[in-house]
């Protein structure tokens, strides 16, 4: 049965090169680099090449942090609460005010409607019918106020690139701490902290082929948080809990190996994903969101009419193509994806939203089995639905 | 549960082997024309319910003999997920050989039951139950058309949780009979609110009239206030605080003695309470038109105190200072 994996924006294989530099630390070395003996000390010359890889990855200079955590879930938790905690809560209501955007991660949003119970004023700025965040509207909503702007890197739905560079620049103006979500960013646009003027950026190793689990938080030089995990003196004392070795090593040349495929993604990926899109906008009453430039190289957000995303998702599951739905429908609550909500381009998206995202691992002839598979399922539930007018021989 | 809930699960997995398979190939998917209606001696009745902006779309074509009134055909086409499709097959083939009348009868209920592998094993999880609810509710609507009629003339009680069809009165007698305090109580005794959640509180996958969290605290505070006269009247009026005394003897006065005197251009004012031995003796001022009145310390006061006697206390006199 052939399988082919096009949801790598939900999670990525990891690339058996990780996998292999891994290996060595579940049953040889498996000190804890805290102690004091030689099983611990073994492992931290592998720790420095993780970490040297993990700077380097993302231009981090040698006085910021890089604070490896459990992923980027923990990283955006940290971010918004540590934000709360040493910025909002001392100033005694003169810092106030938080700025992120509706499409963010669950991680971000959550975080923030919490802190709103607690009396914090979040705005959540909105996106274009091309599901892309402005710039400018981040910069006329800075008020005195604000004591944090969070907008993701680019986003985990549609795959848009937001103006990271531009958004960090009005923040630095107006004296505003800056952290993006980088998850979905790192791998597949170049990614670099210094360039791009952030205070903070999170991620996860389990979006570019690293093991799950694991991710970090970058703060500029003289950037300190309270840590949301308050313990042991690992990372500094600035992130309690003993190192996860072989899932930092792994992240470590995931890092590298993601920076390395960068050209790839941006040529051949990006030419497969242009051809396949193509091949897609064929079918008819078919439209995708967001331009191709500003998009990540690997994402297609597509909506069809007429067909409902869990329905799609379930033929294309049984021709083996593993691929997502913001549907309602599809979701554990049943309530419609924020993100297709707020895009908004039109109302159906919201039920008839696939997402297919691509990796450096997909290849061209899963592509042209997804150009078979995915018209066959078109064609099948638009002859049951009733809100589209089949006609066979059109 | 909570072992299981943790890692939690895909929805797919509960689907039952019916449900995929009508998923697969819907049997019944498809339309009738106007022309086959008339073929078999037909008439032809098309039902839409939903719409594709709301996720779940279903459309319903019936052939119906005009003479017995029996659905000869039934077919769907559906926008919607797969157990919605599922459902619909199923509707569409429970309709047919029913007359109407009986057609109208299968709930949403049947139909998710039909489609058990398993009487025991539901064939959808519980937030897809309500998929089948439109299923249901096409059927309503194809014979409302048919009949030329309301389609709320179907409906005979007030439905809160459609998907595990709870009316409102039973919701309300649940709450009284066993005592109920938390919504979750509520879905463990009825099972409303333990399929698509919509029904507890607004926010959820559609807006609903009636709200489980709207319910509970309407029938709670209705019995609280009955509670509160209970024990005025129950409780043992001698063994009462002076304060609660007061407030006994008030709300008497005010709902039995304050009226009557009012509409006579007086009232009365209660000054204190004593009790001496087995008696308790209660001090009024009449006040208005009542002061002087012949009748003040013969007819009406003997009409008070037989009121205070009868709602409070035996033994009580009223002495008017």
């Amino acid at each position: 049965m052939t399988s082919i994996y096009l949801d790598n924006n939900a999670t990525t294989i990891i690339d058996p090169k990780v996998r292999e530099s891994m290996e060595p630390f579940y049953c040889d070395l498996y000190g804890n680099p805290n102690s004091l003996h030689k099983f611990g000390t073994d492992t931290h010359p592998y720790l420095r090449v993780a970490m040297d890889r993990l700077y380097k990855g993302i231009n981090a200079s040698d006085e910021s942090d890089i604070i490896i955590n459990s992923g980027a879930t923990e990283g955006n938790n940290h971010v918004i609460k540590s934000i709360y905690y040493d910025v909002i809560l001392p100033s005694n209501g003169k810092k106030n005010h938080i700025i992120t955007s509706q499409v963010e991660h669950p991680s971000i949003l959550a975080a923030c409607r919490w802190l709103e119970t607690l009396g914090v004023k979040v705005t959540y700025i909105p996106v274009t019918d091309q599901g892309l965040v402005k710039a400018a509207t981040v910069k006329v909503s800075i008020t005195p106020e604000t004591a944090l702007v969070s907008i993701m890197w680019a986003n985990n739905e549609t795959g848009m690139i937001f103006p990271i560079e531009e958004i960090a620049e009005a923040c630095r103006e107006k004296g505003v701490l800056f952290h993006t979500d980088a998850t979905q960013a790192i791998g597949k646009v170049a990614v670099d902290v210094q360039k791009a003027k952030v205070d903070l950026l999170t991620f996860s190793a389990h979006k570019f082929h690293g093991p799950k689990g694991i991710g970090g938080m970058y703060a500029r030089e003289g950037l300190t948080l309270t840590p949301l995990f308050h313990g042991g003196e690992q990372m500094g004392g600035k992130r309690a809990g003993t190192v996860n070795v072989g899932g930092l090593v792994g992240m470590g040349l995931a890092m590298e190996l993601a920076v390395d495929s960068l050209e790839y993604e941006n040529t051949t990926l990006r030419t497969m994903r242009d051809d396949l899109e193509d091949e897609l906008l064929k079918i008819e009453d078919c439209f995708v969101v967001g331009d191709r430039i500003n998009r990540t190289p690997n994402t297609i957000l597509i909506s069809v009419k007429g067909v409902e995303g869990e329905a799609m998702l379930w033929d294309l599951n049984k021709a083996g193509i593993g691929a997502s739905t913001g549907s309602a429908c599809a979701s554990e609550d049943l309530e419609a994806n924020p993100i297709l909500t707020a895009i908004g381009a039109d109302k159906e998206l919201a039920h008839t939203a696939i997402r297919l995202s691509l990796s450096r691992f997909t290849t061209r002839e899963e592509l042209e089995v997804v150009k078979i598979e995915f018209p066959k399922a078109v064609k099948r539930l638009r002859e049951i639905s009733s809100s589209y007018a089949y006609s066979p021989n059109k | 549960m909570a072992k299981n809930d943790l890692i939690g699960g895909s929805i797919w997995e509960q689907y039952s082997k019916k449900v995929s398979d009508r998923m697969n190939d819907p049997i019944n998917r498809g339309e009738i024309t106007e022309e086959q209606a008339a073929d078999m001696g037909c008439k032809l009745v098309v039902a839409d319910y939903g719409a594709e902006s709301c996720g779940d779309a279903v459309r319903l074509y019936w052939a119906v003999d005009p003479y017995s009134n029996e659905i000869k055909l039934s077919k769907f086409k559906s926008f919607g997920c797969g157990t919605a499709i599922a459902s619909s097959d199923m509707m569409a083939e429970l309709c047919m050989g029913k007359t109407v009348d009986e057609a109208v009868k299968i709930t949403n209920i049947d139909v998710e039951f039909a489609l058990r592998d398993h009487p025991d094993e539901p064939a959808v999880p519980p937030q897809k139950m309500h998929c089948s609810v439109m299923a249901y509710d096409v059927i309503k609507k194809a014979a409302s058309i048919y009949k030329g009629v309301d389609m709320e003339s179907f409906e005979e009680e007030e439905i809160v949780c459609e998907c595990a069809r709870v009316s409102l009165r039973t919701i309300k007698d649940v709450i009284r009979i066993n005592d109920l305090k938390t919504v979750e109580e509520i879905t463990a005794y009825t099972k409303a609110g333990a399929f698509c959640k919509s029904c507890i509180r607004p926010g959820g996958h559609e807006a609903r009239e009636h709200y489980l969290v709207d319910i509970l605290a309407n029938t709670r505070a209705e019995m609280d206030r009955e509670k509160a006269t209970e024990s005025v009247t129950t409780e043992d009026f001698k063994s009462m605080s002076v304060v609660r005394q007061t407030k006994a003897i008030e709300k008497v006065l005010d709902e039995h003695i304050r009226p009557m005197l009012v509409m006579d251009g007086g009232n009365l004012e209660l000054l204190d309470i004593k009790t001496e031995g087995n008696e308790i003796h209660v001090f009024i001022k009449y006040t208005g038109a009542c002061n002087g009145c012949a009748s003040s310390s013969t007819g009406t006061l003997y009409a008070i105190e037989a009121v205070l006697r009868r709602d409070l206390y035996p033994e009580i006199r009223v002495l008017p200072v």
